[in-house]
């Protein structure tokens, strides 16, 4: 499995991480590196095998449809690096018409 | 060393003299803040550190105590929180620059019930940036330093807990670990460090590296205080949808106990043998001929899924890390980079995680985001699940004939700063041991088992035991501490060397 | 930018439409989906809000045990079978109005599916099959600050805010529907409606779609002719009333009938709805496909309903539709034409509520299905959103029964229960829209028309008693419509006999 700087890009660009040409060099070779190192689990790919998601087998979680207060709209947006009429700023947004 | 006796006691005699009056929680919590001024430049155990909150903790404790109003089992006694856990009032950082000065608006369950305890929070530990590591360099706050020798690494990511108490800042701490990160810091600095089953401690207010295998544990000096502290913090928690609606088994019980007669002991093949250190090898195997001399009933067991087990765990880790860490947008929380009103919302959160996360915690959110992407997810994602249930199944299989497996915690003793940090499968290596028992969700312990003769450091034995059946581990580690303790005649932590103290 | 469309009937005669429609629901639950922060609709800015719902760091999501029970009460509602064992899964992708930047969902295993609704175009049942109906949560609200008309285009900044973030939702997915021909927006239009009314009967959800609690997505492609394979579809999104929905499946038929006819090719594309120019626009088109990499959700564990809650819920269901309408329609004795009428003004449970309230099933379908639709279609509302309630309207009803009013002053009445005036007895008080049948102010008014109109006076003299008509039509106009007709033509005939 190669895996070029510029796979890493595409990933990274998934990823939401703006990586520099630097360190897509660098990161690249140890990438494969690591993804070498686990191919071996691709030996059970096709066992008759389930997969487990979780460690412990408990099913049916819920909690009862009761509502619990609030943050203070404060401490909500306490930690906001911006905030403006009580709501959460952000950079312009470029994607689909809502 | 410091003058004051109270750095060297245990929790539990702590916690006695302060509910006995025979001295204050505020005495106590005062003579570990003189210790990490003095000796914190140096090991850089904590990230934060709030002497004032801590010590008006400790008079809240001593005013019960003195109105003769009843307090818990470790009321009083000083501990710090690895900066992975919230706690309003004090900044969690994970040891990530993305996360820099910001106070959680509320407390993590294991929190809570520190602080309702009467625990005496004295501040945040440091750790590998969002637990990722081995060796607690991957702080973007700077590394800890192994308190046996400070050229050395004290584990990770729970570097800060394990370093704390070895370094005599705290009697007790709180890890978290995933593939090892309460455990192996344990091993490498001498000290004892609790994986309980998964889903017996509370996750929420951890934040979240891999959430199927993460899990709260108790960091201490001696098995009893281990005990205690699990004590504290185990048991249900309806925020947590994995915890466990089901009591916390009697662990204080079996460290008091520490009797293994009869217990069915396997020794995993898996781990050991080759690529493990002659000294690790010999410390190993000398302890469990010492169980077996304490009435244990010894064998050899086989686990062949476990040699697949560390390729499962970075595949299932990075996976979930690489969801479990893309809140970390620069939206609503933590830093912010970019916004300079030329920069798109997707433009800052490109800029902001390039700027806030660390090498690690890109590589594995790259492997992650690649093992989960459409084309590549049955043959990485996918068969890493089918190696998890194997592995699982190994355990199922050895538990119908032992009662606890044991193995080292860790290949090698701790490496010196610096040596792996550009090799992560060198570091990967470190958890070896480790990880199958959080992929299988049991209980899992570390206990110090004495020094590598090659190089004077410590060196740990982990105990595996089946899920909700934590008090075993308490049984097995208080057997080894009370019969090694007789036979280098005091813990293992008095052979440290002391600390050079420098004046903050 | 404008898009070249066929006309409807050419673009109809020429391809056959395949339609796909995915429903968004959010349940009435009274909190979250995976945390106990309040659903209720229109409060201040993340007043609604918590450390799990606003994705903080360390977390943790709780399954609302309502939901839960709505989203197995919806699938067998909707003819489904319930998952014995299934998970929730997130679905990765980076959106600012997504506080984790993963939706908890569920991907490959939803809690109901294989389904189907029938449903009623033109008084003819239409099946539409039921592909899946899976549990998912609702994403905060942006406001686009800076730009024009609060578009998110040339916005300077954005604000968000959570507190709708978290509340449950149900997405309900059709197979594709294929055979609708020329009724395919008569078809979607029907299917949405029936829709809302099922989830409205099982008291899940208000399915206010002014309000977003139900919205609809509308997939769509032509292809040559029914044997053909399926062509490239478009995804319509934003569409928000039941008109949209016919309009958009409409205007979507047209446009892409003019791409193939031209011998273009249809674009695999989110497109928007544009409910004030009719038309839909294309959205941001993507350097690839968004690639959400699911994965099952490790802070929560699987849901396995157990067979005999399911049997229990089931035992919950109301009535299906179609069997409904079936007995309505017999016991009210409607013809069949009255009650197409009916189903599709969307009176039937108005009726229904109506009749219960101790009006004559006739008089309340000519209420409902006659002056109030009439009143809401000229105000652009649904007629369940009127601000008169049924048992309102039966009591209009009795006032004509009584002869308190006849029927251009029942108009009246209703106009003023309307406005807000009260009551139907209030508003007749207050409005003084009571009939007169005293004879004294009645004998006046008589008197005065006759001396007004002498020689329509001799005709009836004369015996021409047809001729009344003109005089009682005079006395209703002096009394500006109250009078009591019937007393009044006696008077008159009284007078010139």
């Amino acid at each position: 499995m190669a895996l070029t700087p510029d796979d890493v890009a595409k990933l990274a660009r998934l990823a939401r991480i703006d990586l520099t040409p630097a360190e897509l060099e660098h990161l690249a070779p140890q990438l494969e590196g690591i993804l070498e190192a686990v191919a071996s689990v691709q030996q059970v790919r096709d066992a008759d095998v389930p997969p487990t998601s979780h460690a412990l087998p408990l099913t049916n979680v819920f909690r009862p449809d009761m509502v619990q207060p609030s943050l203070p709209v404060e401490a909500a947006l306490a930690g906001a690096p911006a905030a403006e009429e009580s709501r959460f700023r952000v950079p312009q947004i470029l994607g689909e018409e809502a | 060393m410091s003058t004051s006796p109270h750095l060297t006691s245990t929790a539990a005699d702590l916690a006695a003299g302060i509910a006995a009056g025979t001295f204050s929680s505020e005495e106590v919590t005062r003579a570990h803040l003189d210790r990490i001024a003095a000796v914190d430049t140096e090991v850089h155990a904590f990230l934060h550190v709030d002497g004032e909150r801590a010590l008006e903790a400790a008079r809240a404790v001593d005013a019960k105590v003195a109105a003769g109003e009843p307090v818990g089992p470790l009321a009083g006694v000083p501990l710090g929180l690895k900066d992975v856990l919230t706690m309003q009032g004090a900044p969690t950082t994970c040891g990530s620059r993305i996360l820099q000065g910001w106070y959680p608006p509320y407390d993590a369950t294991v929190t809570t019930r520190l602080l309702q305890a009467g625990l005496v929070v004295l501040g945040k530990t440091n750790m590998d940036e969002f637990a990722m590591g081995s060796s607690t360099e991957n702080s973007a706050y700077g590394p800890t330093r192994n308190p046996w020798d400070t050229s050395r690494i004290p584990g990770g990511s729970g570097g800060g807990s394990s370093a704390a108490l070895a370094a005599f800042e705290a009697p007790l701490t709180i890890g978290t670990d995933t593939g090892g990160s309460i455990r192996q810091p344990a091993a490498v600095t001498g000290t004892v460090g609790v994986k309980p089953t998964y889903g017996g401690t509370s996750r929420y207010g951890l934040v979240a590296l891999a959430s199927s295998l993460d899990q709260p544990g108790p960091c201490a000096r001696t098995v009893l205080d281990a005990a205690l502290l699990h004590q504290v913090i185990g048991g249900h928690d309806p925020r947590d949808s994995t915890s466990i609606d089901a009591p916390v088994p009697d662990v204080v019980a079996a460290a008091r106990s520490g009797d293994v007669r009869g217990l069915r002991v396997g020794v995993v093949r898996e781990l050991g043998g080759e690529g493990y250190q002659p000294g690790v090898t010999q410390r190993f195997t000398e302890a469990v001929e010492l169980l077996s001399s304490l009435g244990a009933e010894v064998v050899e067991v086989s686990c062949p899924s476990f040699e697949q087990a560390l390729a499962a765990y970075y595949l299932i880790l990075p996976s979930e890390a690489s969801s479990n860490l893309a809140k970390f947008d620069a939206m609503r929380f933590g830093l912010r980079v970019g916004d300079d009103g030329s920069h798109s919302a997707e433009e800052v959160m490109n800029l902001t995680r390039e700027a806030g996360f660390g090498d690690e915690v890109k590589r594995r959110i790259i492997i992650g985001t690649y093992a989960l992407s459409s084309g590549y997810y049955d043959a990485y994602y996918g068969s890493a699940q089918k190696v998890r249930t194997l592995i699982v199944r190994d355990f199922q299989a050895a538990f119908e004939t032992v009662d606890v497996l044991v193995s080292p915690t860790t290949p090698t003793t701790a490496w010196p700063l610096g040596e792996r940090v550009d090799d992560p499968l060198a570091m990967y290596a470190a958890d070896l041991c480790t990880i199958p028992s959080n992929l299988a969700g049991n209980a899992s312990a570390s206990f110090p088992v004495g020094l590598s003769p090659e190089d004077g450091l410590p060196v740990g034995l982990q105990v595996m035991a089946p899920p909700m059946a934590d008090d075993r581990l308490y049984l097995v580690g208080a057997a080894l501490e009370r019969a090694l303790t007789e036979r280098w005649g005091g813990p293992l932590l008095d052979r440290i060397d002391a600390l050079q103290e420098v004046p903050a | 930018m404008t898009d070249t469309v066929l006309s409807y009937e050419d673009a109809i005669a020429s391809y056959d439409p395949v339609m796909g429609l995915e429903v968004h629901v959010e349940l009435g639950t009274a909190s979250k989906m995976f945390c106990g922060c309040s659903t209720a609709f229109g409060a201040p800015p993340n007043t609604q809000t918590c450390p799990v719902c606003l994705g903080l760091p360390g977390s943790l999501p709780v399954v609302n045990a309502t939901a839960i029970e709505s989203a197995i009460r919806i699938g067998l509602a909707l003819n489904c079978s319930i998952a014995s064992w299934c998970r929730f899964a997130r679905k990765n992708y980076f959106y600012p109005d997504q506080p984790k930047n993963y939706q908890i969902s569920q991907y490959d295993e939803p809690i109901a599916f294989e389904g189907w609704l029938e449903v009623d175009v033109d008084g003819e049942p239409f099946r539409v099959e039921i592909e899946r109906a899976h549990m998912e949560e609702d994403t905060g609200k942006s406001l686009h600050v800076g730009g024009a008309t609060g578009r998110i285009h040339g916005a300077s900044h954005s604000l968000l805010d959570y507190n709708r973030s978290g509340v449950p939702l149900i997405e309900i997915v059709t197979k594709p529907i294929e055979g609708a021909g020329e009724r395919a927006p008569q078809v979607a239009r029907a299917y949405v409606q029936h829709l809302r009314d099922l989830l409205r009967g099982l008291g899940v959800s208000e399915a206010k779609m002014e309000q977003g609690a139900l919205r609809c997505d509308a997939n769509l492609s032509l292809r040559p002719d029914p044997s053909a394979p399926l062509g490239t579809r478009t995804e319509t999104k934003n569409v928000n009333s039941l008109r949209s929905v016919e309009r958009a499946v409409r205007y979507e038929i047209t446009r892409q009938a003019a791409l193939l006819r031209e011998g273009g090719r249809v674009t695999q594309e989110t497109r928007h709805w544009q409910e004030d120019s009719g038309t839909t626009s294309p959205g941001r088109s993507k350097e690839t496909a968004e690639d959400y990499r699911y994965f099952p959700e490790p802070d929560l564990v699987p849901v396995a309903p157990d067979p005999a809650w399911v049997e229990e819920l089931r035992a919950t269901l109301p009535e299906p539709p179609a069997e409904r309408r079936r007995r309505l329609l017999a016991d009210w004795g409607f013809s069949d034409l009255e009650m197409r009428d009916v189903v599709s003004s969307g009176a039937l449970d108005l009726i229904e509520q109506t009749v219960a309230a101790g009006c004559a099933p006739q008089a309340a379908r000519k209420w409902w299905a006659g002056e109030l639709a009439r009143r809401a279609n000229e105000t652009g509302v649904e007629l369940h959103e009127l601000a008169i309630s049924p048992a309102q309207v039966a009591g209009v009803q009795q006032l004509v029964e009584a002869g308190t009013v006849n029927d251009k002053l029942a108009r009246q009445v209703i106009e003023g229960v309307l406005a807000g005036e009260g009551e139907p007895e209030q508003v007749v008080a207050s409005r003084g829209l009571a009939v007169v049948s005293d004879d004294g102010a009645l004998g006046a008014a008589v008197d005065a028309a006759i001396a007004a109109n002498p020689d329509v006076a001799e005709k009836i003299r004369a015996g021409k008693v047809q001729a009344a008509g003109a005089l009682i039509g005079a006395v209703m106009k002096e009394m500006r419509g109250k009078a009591d007709a019937a007393r009044v033509r006696e008077l008159v005939l009284e007078r010139l006999s």
